[in-house]
């Protein structure tokens, strides 16, 4: 069996999603579960950190499409960040940064759920 | 959970259990690296097939644990065409591809729309896709990928 945690940071009015592992059909739930405390909490600017993913399949990406509406009617966002290219290139085969921005840096998503102009490079 | 091997194929009986994916994953990923696939293609592979048999748990089975689901890899001599076919077969409720139509994403996502990701990247991940019915009233798909494009 493949293990896939969540760890939960809090940065000001954002929420950090750190994941770990491999998340599919059997551990997407987990990843449900971190969202809804999220919203339970009513925290709504959410940040999901894929530094430490090693694999996704669609069922993770099914969890983001499961609460992107009820987030955005809160007037929050999922943001998605440091994504490996193996991981990047799911989200990209399927069309997902047409609905979701994707990050390099989780940095560059806390400025601008903070509404800090992006430095220029 | 059963393996068996000779020179050309190769299989693996799981129950219906989500939490054996990963099983699944290993068994796949292995044998396509062995047939000589760059780490690109071992992971479009691994993901199509996690994807087929996610779809066999979740709406053949419904999640019921009892279910079997078999994986039969054949391949080709690796210096002919090349060709690495992955045959999953189930017994539960049959899926007719003739009422499937591909979506479009601008669409799914305008809806907001949920599920059927999986059979999408299936179909972009693997060279051939084909679901079939066997007489042995197994239903099948079968996806396939050449070393050799």
């Amino acid at each position: 069996m493949n293990d896939f945690t969540v760890a939960t940071r809090h940065i000001e009015n954002v929420t950090v999603l750190d994941i770990q592992g491999y998340l599919d059909a059997h551990t997407a739930p987990e990843l449900e579960r971190a969202f809804q405390t999220s919203i339970e909490g009513n925290r709504y600017n959410l940040i999901v950190n894929f530094s430490k993913l090693n694999y996704i399949s669609s069922a993770g990406l099914g969890v983001l499409m499961q609460f992107i509406e009820d987030i955005r009617e809160n007037n929050g966002d999922i943001k998605l960040t440091n994504m490996s290219p193996r991981v990047y290139n799911v989200f990209d085969l399927l069309g997902f940064p047409m609905l979701y921005e994707i990050f390099k840096e989780e940095s560059e998503a806390i400025d601008k759920f903070q509404n800090i102009p992006p430095k220029e490079s | 959970m059963q393996q068996n091997s000779n020179h050309s194929t190769l299989s693996l009986e799981i129950h219906s259990r989500t939490e054996l994916l990963a099983d699944v994953r290993d068994f796949v990923t292995h044998a396509a690296r062995q047939f000589g696939f760059d780490e690109t293609d071992v992971g479009k592979i691994e993901l199509a097939v996690d994807e087929a048999c996610t779809n066999i748990i979740k709406h053949a089975y419904k999640f019921d644990p009892e279910g079997m689901i078999q994986i039969r890899i054949a391949h080709t001599n690796r210096n002919q065409k090349g060709k690495f076919a992955v045959t999953i077969l189930d017994t539960g409720a049959v899926f007719d591809v003739r009422h499937y139509s591909k979506p479009d994403m601008k669409d799914y996502f305008a809806k907001l729309r949920k599920g059927g990701l999986g059979i999408v990247l299936m179909y972009k991940l693997m060279d051939e896709v084909e679901y079939g019915f066997s007489p042995d009233k197994k239903n099948s798909i079968t996806l396939v990928k050449y070393l050799i494009h």
